[in-house]
């Protein structure tokens, strides 16, 4: 056994040879794979790349070089280093439009989240049946008409002579009826029912994905243990699509702060800029001013808050993964 | 550790890479330098003024610029078509707005050669139109009544009224009152208001007739109360310092006392119930459609619109201008070209500058600007004029073009001071006004004080 042993299995310098010239010849091969692959990769990647770099750094990093100019957009420019981040702060009526876009958020985002959270709870409890098929349907359809035409609707029916109005009439709410987009006590708020009318759908279809994922046994168990809906939503319902609430706040307060179309159609930031947005302030200012470094400067200023509130978000659903 | 080393400085290099990329991309020159760098209107227009002034036998085609919804445009093309078979119009449509925002970039980079034109100082500023003085020469608009194109005259310090010619009307508009003639019949209106204080009076017995007084536009922004503002303005005080204002004169204001007491005559009619209660909600088209429809008695409009009515409310509609203070007054109305210009780079300056002349002279040509544009046509004040039925809404905006021409109150409007005068300044103080956030007082001191500042850079 022994001489068998030491004849028949190599010697271990020949192991530890035959094997690195194995392992030498494996690590080339997968060095080539990765290579291969990387090509590959790349192949894929740079068409996608070329046109981010093109359609959205490049303005990007052009925005924050017009940010130090004067510049009417069409003749020479003058450097004026931060004058056009000074004239911010001085001039408070630039940065308004800003705290519109805070309050949007409410509209925009707390309103569909909550209602859609609801909503999900809901239509979970008969999500085989046709009803919830067609509440899903319905409540969805929001996210597929495009916000123009969304705008265009809800001016219609928020008129003095509009639906809501008729309706409120019809309940004895007459008193109550106004222009709703006309009033500038009630112009941004009708502006944030639009928006809240539009990420409900995708909120809802966001929540019940995730509510369908959560183990029945868990409710089944809740219920042994005498939970009723509203223990049973808090306990497992609400936990359990954190994750989901994460992108749905994230989307949706991001829609909010960059609020553009559905504002421009209704109010064009009226009345008495009531409903002016930074998007629509950096519009009028680029193109209606015709100052281009002060436009720029804003929307630099503008990226910045985003980010800061967004980044929050995103760190916060983070740590509760 | 070696690794995530390595890996991390072929992140950076990429990184750098990237950014330098970009910037490559991006040629960090100052911005516009390019522009400026090429030639652009030299202001004497000397390079493209040899030849006939006329559009030749060759084919021409004319780019064009236009404001959507206005079917005078397109007539006059097909007439001019027709008569020069060699011209064909290619024809791109905006919304106004749409074309105020896109006419700088529009000019430079793709120049047309007819084109809508807004409020113009920047443009030529720029050097982005071209110059029309030999044009104007050539065919003898110079000998038309001056006031005509005074307000498509720009200085070298960009104020209009004197200076070189940079644009040229299709017909030139007035302003003043319609008034639904059902509706006023009801509460017995049977004719128009001499005095403001009549005025003021049919608006109250409409009111108490529960018929909307007026349901001026006021929303988004496009501030319509502008209109009833500035004719207040003509019926308290002369157009003169209204027109220097809007001309950018040197230390002209628009806060004088006459416009303060027009600020609180149209302050009284807001308080005071006689607009819709939703006008801040309103635009331009919905004014229209509500009016056409019989809703309100009054709106304060132009005879762009007098064409329009006249197919649309057939007999049903009257105009008057808006009355003065008192019995026989002065009376004055907003009053201005429809102006097109031709880009500094445009094609066929020659042509386009031959379509303005032979819309003014062309007796088929004047004919549409009456009957299709409803406003009256450019020229000489001996030039022919088609018949029109006196009872129209035509007929009375012409008659009463007559009148503002006798008494010389033609204004250019204010909301054309300035590029962004009146999307950023009136239009919100005065729909803070209808909201009561603001005083007449206030609204005149507030953009005043926009005015110097969007003057002054």
């Amino acid at each position: 056994m022994t001489q068998m042993r030491t004849t028949g299995a190599p010697g271990r310098r020949e192991v530890a040879a035959q094997a690195s010239t194995s392992l030498e010849a494996r690590r080339r091969a997968l060095k080539a794979r990765r290579l291969r692959r990387g090509w590959a990769a790349l192949g894929l990647v740079v068409p996608a790349a070329f046109f981010y770099v093109l359609f959205v750094l490049r303005p990007l990093v052009l925005t924050v070089q017009y940010s130090f100019y004067d510049w009417n957009g069409v003749g020479a420019s003058t450097f004026v280093g931060a004058e056009n981040y000074t004239r911010l702060v001085e001039k408070p009526e630039l940065l308004g439009s800003i705290v519109n876009a805070l309050e949007l958020i409410i509209y925009f985002s707390f309103v569909p989240v909550i209602l859609g959270l609801l909503t999900a709870a809901t239509i979970r409890k008969f999500a085989a049946s046709r009803l919830a098929l067609l509440s899903r349907t319905v409540l969805f359809l929001p996210q597929v008409i495009p916000l123009v035409a969304a705008g265009i609707m809800w001016t219609w029916m928020l008129a003095t002579d509009g639906v809501v109005n008729e309706l409120m009439r019809a309940v004895g709410l007459g008193s109550v009826t106004r222009a709703w987009l006309g009033d500038t006590s009630t112009a941004l708020g009708a502006v944030g029912v639009i928006g809240a009318w539009v990420a409900l759908g995708l909120c809802l279809l966001l929540l019940l994905s995730g509510m369908t994922k959560i183990d029945p046994a868990l409710f089944e168990a809740a219920r042994i243990d005498g939970a009723g809906a509203v223990r049973e939503f808090f306990a497992i319902t609400l936990p359990s699509v954190r994750q989901e609430i994460g992108v749905c706040v994230t989307v949706t307060v991001i829609a909010a702060l960059a609020a553009f179309d559905i504002v421009y159609i209704s109010t064009q930031g009226g009345p008495a800029n009531s409903t002016l947005v930074p998007g629509l302030e950096i519009y009028y200012l680029g193109f209606f001013s015709r100052e281009v470094g002060q436009a720029s400067a804003l929307a630099v200023v503008f990226m910045a808050l985003v980010l800061a509130v967004v980044l929050p978000i995103q760190r916060l659903t983070k740590e509760e993964d | 550790m070696s690794r995530t080393t390595g890996r991390s400085r072929k992140a950076a290099a990429a990184t750098s890479l990237f950014v330098a990329g970009i910037l490559a991309l991006t040629a960090c020159s100052a911005p516009g330098a390019s522009t400026t760098d090429e030639p652009t209107a030299d202001g004497d227009g000397a390079a493209t003024a040899e030849g006939d002034w006329t559009c030749g036998t060759d084919d021409v085609t004319l780019e064009a610029y236009l404001e959507t919804g206005f079917p005078l445009s397109t007539a006059l093309f097909e007439e001019f078509e027709k008569q020069h078979p060699n011209v064909t119009f290619d024809v791109r449509e905006d919304q106004f707005a749409v074309i105020t925002q896109n006419a700088p970039r529009v000019l430079a980079d793709n120049p047309p050669d007819l084109m809508r034109l807004p409020q113009m100082s920047d443009l030529v500023g720029d050097g982005l139109l071209y110059n029309l003085d030999e044009a104007a020469e050539h065919f003898g608009w110079t000998e038309w009544p001056a006031s005509q194109l005074a307000q498509m005259r720009v200085d070298e310090d960009g104020r209009r009224g004197n200076g070189p010619l940079y644009a040229m009307g299709k017909n030139y508009s007035m302003t003043g009152v319609f008034y639904n003639t059902e509706l006023a019949a009801r509460i017995g209106m049977t004719e128009a208001p001499k005095t403001l204080a009549e005025l003021d009076e049919w608006m109250q017995k409409a009111k108490d007739a529960g018929i909307t007084p007026s349901n001026q536009f006021n929303g988004g922004a496009t501030g319509g109360l502008a209109f009833p503002l500035q004719l207040l303005m003509a019926s308290y005080g002369s157009v003169d310092p209204i027109n220097d204002w809007t001309f950018q004169k040197p230390g002209s204001r628009i806060d004088t006392e006459d416009n303060i007491k027009a600020a609180e005559h149209l302050k009284k009619w807001i308080d005071a119930g006689y607009f819709a209660d939703d006008i801040n909600s309103l635009d331009y088209s919905q004014m229209m459609g509500q009016f056409i429809d019989g809703k309100s008695l009054f709106i304060f409009n132009g005879d762009w619109e007098s064409g329009n009515l006249d197919t649309q409310m057939a007999g049903k509609a009257g105009f008057f201008l808006m009355p003065p203070l008192e019995e026989g007054g002065k009376v004055g109305a907003m009053s201005a070209p429809l102006t097109f210009g031709i880009s500094s780079k445009a094609a066929n300056p020659q042509c386009a500058a031959f379509f303005f002349d032979w819309i003014a002279t062309n007796d088929d040509a004047r004919a549409l600007a009456v009957e299709v544009g409803g406003s009256h046509p450019m020229g000489p004040a001996d030039a022919f004029m088609p018949e029109v039925d006196p009872e129209s809404v035509t007929g009375q905006t012409l008659s009463a073009g007559a009148t503002i021409a006798e008494d010389n109150g033609a204004m250019e409007f204010i909301a054309n001071a300035t590029g962004a005068i009146y999307a950023k300044s009136w239009t919100p103080n005065l729909q803070k006004l209808v909201a009561g956030d603001q005083t007449a007082e206030g609204l005149l001191q507030a953009v005043q004080a926009d005015y110097e500042s969007e003057i002054d850079g």
